[in-house]
């Protein structure tokens, strides 16, 4: 008994030091002394459910940082670029944003997922740092505080307009909701679906939820849209949970439209998913990787020849992000010496009269709350690659 | 119909809770434990065959088996180095280290595979059948799960019944002392539980994510918490009451979540156990033992 007691803690003892290593491989190469570079911080899930989200934004903003500093900086200053995962995880990411404070972060372009969005930003309110979301949509982002922005639509937003959307192209008779209570994401996206809806006789004849505890099984959700007649099937939900409900609808033969929002997007990237499952299937999103504009072209190159894969709206939310805050930069006169506090209420002061042309849309503006306007665009997957409609 | 193809989910369900359940409730029959790693034993048990059959090509029952083996290795071993020492601890040390041990198993899993989610394959890859013009469909692995979850507890009844170890076993639930008085080597019993145990819950895993068809290193931990719930309904330690539990459990859930709420399912199912354990404080299947004093 004791020799085994002695073989566990030395099995203990083994798995520290693995971890601790680890950990000292993943650190940063250490901050330069501040002042002479522009130092923006990124956080957003590189690992766990949600992280093709953010390694497609850690990328995207990676691609714009080095294009501008290949051409010369903002204002002849170059741009210092930090990522730090967050596991889509409210209390991972104010970790890797007090991590991101310690190295010397000015502004930040994150965090990528609501959740952690709205902890970071209620702390960067508290601390005056101007941070702008590619892709954390929620109202509860921007209401946390002043100073933080969004390169996305607002949920209630994009819950709208998917409703007029579907009206407009006529694309069913009877619309089925399936959303998860549990997260503010979808359930936002819900309600303002639901309310524009009803406004403009878009017929819901089902709206089933399921919660994070029980988001394995959709059988019965599924089973309501498909006694109820639905011919198109709303999923306002992260494509990790749609994945499966495409699964499971067609195991049990039901076979109707499905239309997503942005968090749909990266379904086809799901290890060992049956991509054909997900054919015909439509989402809302500002970016479609086969816009033939020289803009978008460009990205998707560099993107590919970089990371070998296609770019998707995170990645393109991201590039347009760290290109928001150049704008600002050069529009409010921002100078690296200054600190983060200066910077944050000259920035905010300025974007209330910026307009920025970027890849997930032209003339984007923004209100005094941070949130965006710009035109939607839906794609839809056909033969397993995403296509601008 | 739409109620007929609700209860039909009900049972699938709940056979795969039955044979998760048997896990449990074997091991806390004859150990006198609650062994929570157990729900992470199938999770690894689901790994093994995602790598086999999606990695390697194996051929998918080949793979099943491989995993079975994997399994049983896994839990005589979890027995043997980390409840064995405890055997005379008190109960509340042995609780922790299940859960320590369940801890152990998941984030062994999230550093060897990561957190995301992966796509299981389809290892079966049985054609659902339909009536009355596809009004109502039963998925092939719906069926499959049924018959395997009938045929595992006749299999084991006849084991218990009918054999020597079988009866060792019985033995060493009833009295563990008298037991080993009467010659039974209790160790090895115990380990051959944990073994008969794991190897079942490889096929739970396999059943469980051939049908949500989805694996993360934290599909183990709901599931098994629900198929201790079947244990504990069915009357812990009792096998065809962990089936009968099993069965309700996944019954009540479905049907509660079609026709009350989806999100209020969960606490539907544990209000009708604290209901079933109010009347019948043991289960419904659960023997009273009078303790002598």
């Amino acid at each position: 008994m004791k020799r085994s007691r002695k073989l566990i803690a030395l099995c203990v003892v083994l798995a520290m030091v693995v971890m601790l290593f680890a950990a000292c491989g993943s650190g940063n190469s250490g901050s330069k002394s501040g002042g002479d570079t522009f130092k923006i911080g990124g956080i957003g899930p590189t690992t766990g459910a949600a992280a093709i989200y953010g390694n497609a934004a850690k990328n995207g903003a990676q691609i714009a940082v080095d294009e501008i500093n290949a051409a010369g900086g903002i204002n002849g200053v170059q741009i210092e670029y930090q990522f730090e995962d967050d596991v889509h995880d409210p209390e991972k990411s104010v970790s890797a944003y007090n991590t991101l404070r310690d190295w010397g972060m000015q502004m930040m372009v994150g965090t990528v997922t609501t959740a952690p969005c709205v902890a970071v930003a209620t702390q960067a309110n508290a601390d005056r740092l101007f941070m702008i979301t590619p892709s954390a949509s929620s109202t509860d982002v921007i209401n946390a505080g002043d100073t933080c922005y969004q390169v996305c639509f607002t949920d209630p937003n994009q819950g709208k307009v998917s409703a007029d959307y579907i009206k407009e192209h006529n694309l069913a008779q009877n619309v089925a909701v399936i959303y998860d209570s549990s997260d503010i994401y979808s359930s936002g996206l819900q309600q303002s679906f639901e309310a524009e809806a009803a406004a403009i006789g878009l017929n819901v004849v089902s709206s089933t939820a399921f919660t994070s505890d029980t988001n394995t099984d959709f059988s019965t959700q599924l089973q309501k849209a498909k006694d109820s007649n639905a011919d198109l099937v709303f999923l306002p939900f992260y494509y990790t949970e749609a994945s499966k409900v495409l699964q499971q609808a067609n195991s049990m033969g039901y076979a109707p439209k499905f239309f997503g929002c942005d968090g749909l997007d990266g379904i086809l990237g799901v290890e060992g998913f049956d991509t054909a499952l997900a054919e015909g299937a439509m989402l809302l999103t500002p970016f479609a990787a086969d816009a033939q504009d020289a803009a978008t072209q460009s990205f998707v190159k560099q993107y590919q020849d970089k990371f070998g894969e296609l770019p998707n709206q995170f990645a393109a939310d991201a590039y347009d992000a760290v290109y928001i805050l150049k704008a600002a930069i050069e529009k409010a006169g921002i100078t690296p010496d200054m600190t983060p506090q200066d910077i944050c209420e000259k920035i905010i002061e300025t974007m209330a009269t910026l307009s920025v042309d970027g890849l997930t849309g032209s003339g984007m503006t923004w209100d005094a709350n941070g949130a965006v306007a710009k035109e939607p665009k839906a794609v839809a997957i056909q033969n397993g690659a995403y296509v601008a409609m | 119909m739409s109620f007929v193809s609700y209860l039909i989910a009900g049972i699938g369900l709940g056979s795969i809770y039955a044979i998760m359940a048997l896990g449990y409730t074997m091991v806390y029959g004859i150990a006198k434990m609650l062994n929570f790693a157990h729900g992470d034993v199938i999770m690894i048990g689901s790994y093994v065959i995602f790598l086999a059959v999606g990695k390697a090509n194996l051929n998918p029952y080949l793979s099943i088996l491989l995993a079975m083996v994997f399994c049983t290795v896994l839990g005589v071993t979890i027995e043997r180095i980390a409840y064995r020492p405890l055997r005379k601890a008190a109960t509340l040390a042995v609780l922790i280290t299940a859960i320590g041990m369940s801890y152990f198993l998941q984030n062994i899993a999230l550093l060897l595979f990561g957190a995301d989610t992966k796509s299981f394959p389809d290892v079966f890859g049985l054609p659902a059948i339909r009536f009355a013009d596809g009004r109502l469909t039963i998925p092939g692995i719906t069926i499959l799960t049924i018959i395997t979850c009938i045929v595992i507890i006749i299999g084991l009844e006849l084991f218990i019944n009918r054999t020597k170890q079988g009866q060792a076993m019985l033995a060493v639930s009833e009295d563990r002392g008298a037991a080993t008085l009467m010659g039974v080597n209790v160790n090895s019993t115990i380990a051959l539980t944990f073994a008969i145990g794991s190897a079942l819950a490889a096929i739970a895993g396999v059943l469980f994510c051939a049908r949500y068809q989805a694996l993360n290193p934290y599909t183990g931990a709901i599931p098994g918490i629900k198929a201790f719930t079947a244990a504990v309904f069915g009357g812990i330690g009792s096998i065809p009451g962990a089936f009968i539990g099993g069965l309700l459990l996944g019954i009540i859930e479905s049907l509660s979540s079609a026709y009350i709420s989806s999100e209020l399912a969960n606490a539907i199912v544990f209000g009708v156990l604290v209901l079933v354990l109010l009347i019948r404080p043991t289960g419904i299947l659960g023997k009273q033992i009078q303790e002598k004093v």
